[in-house]
């Protein structure tokens, strides 16, 4: 989906803020909320349904919130939705009915060829799904060279809405920072993501 | 606070902030089911603040950087590297190793969420997890870099790597010169957190450097 958390060159957010020698955790509270969501991604959401609870905040809420509050956000929502918890049982503060049991993902990784192989000259999908993806906007419609293969994976567009079969190659993809932001990019620096197949198709050998 | 974390929420001196209190309120119900234990949550925040950190992580490059066939293996597989030296890689995740050289610097960034290599590096700083390092690093790279007091010259292409996948990067960054004979201990203790995302590199402290 083209919501806020998908930042990359996006304007306005000021200077980078660093606080030197932060603790670990600012407030007992967020190793809480780690901890309760270390116990249950893996047995009731996977890690691609718990970016997508984050994404589908509204979009003021999530810029205002912090990392852990966001954690917080998305373990509440998926537990609710699981039926795990039930909204009444958080109001009144007790649990009245027992956990559902936990599911595990013990699908092994399929051996899949990969369409591509390092210095294949791609370009990515011009998508803009209403869904989960992790092709981010600023890449879309814009040509790479393939670096490393990695997988397969799950597909994470089709992994966070309930098929958790949707394996496939993804690779590093490099692109040159002038084809992403034009010419006010220094010819010399490029930026790898990693993307799934089905984002890429092949571009034709100049 | 976070050094003595102490799990008696009945005794907090003030009044729970509103955020504070839906987790806890979410931990109770989820300890009420079975699903948690407070002994859980305090093994895991322990483990963090404790076991798992930049150190893990210093102590692979300074392997690295001493011992060129562990270099060239860790490059290779990351999850095999570290485990040679006893360091736990969870299978959830891959670990891409990316080397600094003279003419290449690599950062790493995750603009979708705030993806990090924490079973070597520990969990990331705030500033890796803001909209300003997630929105600016593959944008604007070499500004974002001068905010870290990091100056790198025309001449050095600079690579970021957005990790969106279940693949995790670390940089390993280059030896400083000045540091012919030092221990893998000595060189590891140069080697920060932040030289290993890549918005520093590793410094001779002065006094090192004078002797």
């Amino acid at each position: 989906m083209d919501g806020v958390h998908d930042m990359g060159g996006t304007h306005g957010f000021g200077a980078v803020n660093i606080e030197r020698d932060e603790p670990v955790f600012h407030h007992p509270w967020e190793g809480v909320v780690r901890a309760m969501m270390q116990r249950t991604n893996g047995r009731y959401y996977n890690l691609d349904e718990f970016r997508h609870a984050m994404e589908r905040m509204p979009s003021d809420e999530y810029l205002r919130a912090s990392y852990y509050e966001r954690w917080l956000h998305a373990v509440e929502t998926l537990l609710l939705e699981k039926d795990v918890i039930t909204r009444t049982e958080l109001t009144e503060g007790h649990a009245t009915h027992p956990a559902p049991e936990a599911t595990r993902e013990t699908e092994p990784r399929p051996a899949l060829e990969p369409r591509f192989q390092p210095g294949d000259r791609v370009s990515t999908r011009n998508i803009h799904p209403h869904g989960h993806t992790r092709l981010p906007r600023y890449a879309r419609g814009r040509r790479g060279v393939i670096r490393k293969v990695y997988g397969p994976f799950r597909l994470p567009d089709a992994n966070a809405h309930g098929d958790h079969h949707a394996w496939q190659p993804c690779y590093a993809v490099e692109f040159a920072a002038q084809e992403l932001w034009g010419d006010d990019a220094k010819q010399t620096d490029r930026v790898c993501i990693d993307l799934w197949e089905s984002y890429l198709v092949p571009e034709e050998k100049p | 606070m976070s050094h003595d974390h102490d799990h008696d929420h009945d005794h907090h001196p003030e009044a729970p902030s509103p955020v504070e209190a839906r987790a806890l309120a979410l931990e109770s119900l989820l300890v009420e089911k079975g699903l948690l234990t407070s002994e859980e949550v305090d093994r895991i925040v322990s483990m963090y603040e404790h076991d798992i950190g930049p150190m893990l992580g210093a102590r692979v490059v300074a392997r690295a950087w001493v011992d060129e066939s562990y270099k060239q293996r860790l490059l290779e597989d990351g999850p095999a590297a570290v485990k040679e030296l006893g360091i736990g890689y969870p299978p959830a995740t891959q670990l891409v190793v990316v080397e600094n050289k003279g003419d290449v610097h690599n950062v790493i960034v995750c603009t979708l969420c705030s993806c990090y290599p924490w079973p070597v590096l520990g969990l990331p700083p705030t500033w890796y997890k803001s909209a300003p390092y997630r929105s600016r690093m593959v944008r604007e790279p070499r500004t974002v870099l001068e905010e870290f007091n990091l100056n790198l010259p025309d001449e050095v292409a600079v690579n970021v790597w957005d990790s969106s996948s279940d693949v995790r990067y670390m940089v390993l960054p280059e030896r400083p010169a000045g540091t012919e004979g030092w221990s893998e201990e000595q060189l590891a203790g140069i080697v920060t957190r932040d030289c290993m995302i890549g918005v520093a590199r590793p410094r001779i402290p002065a006094e090192s450097a004078a002797r």
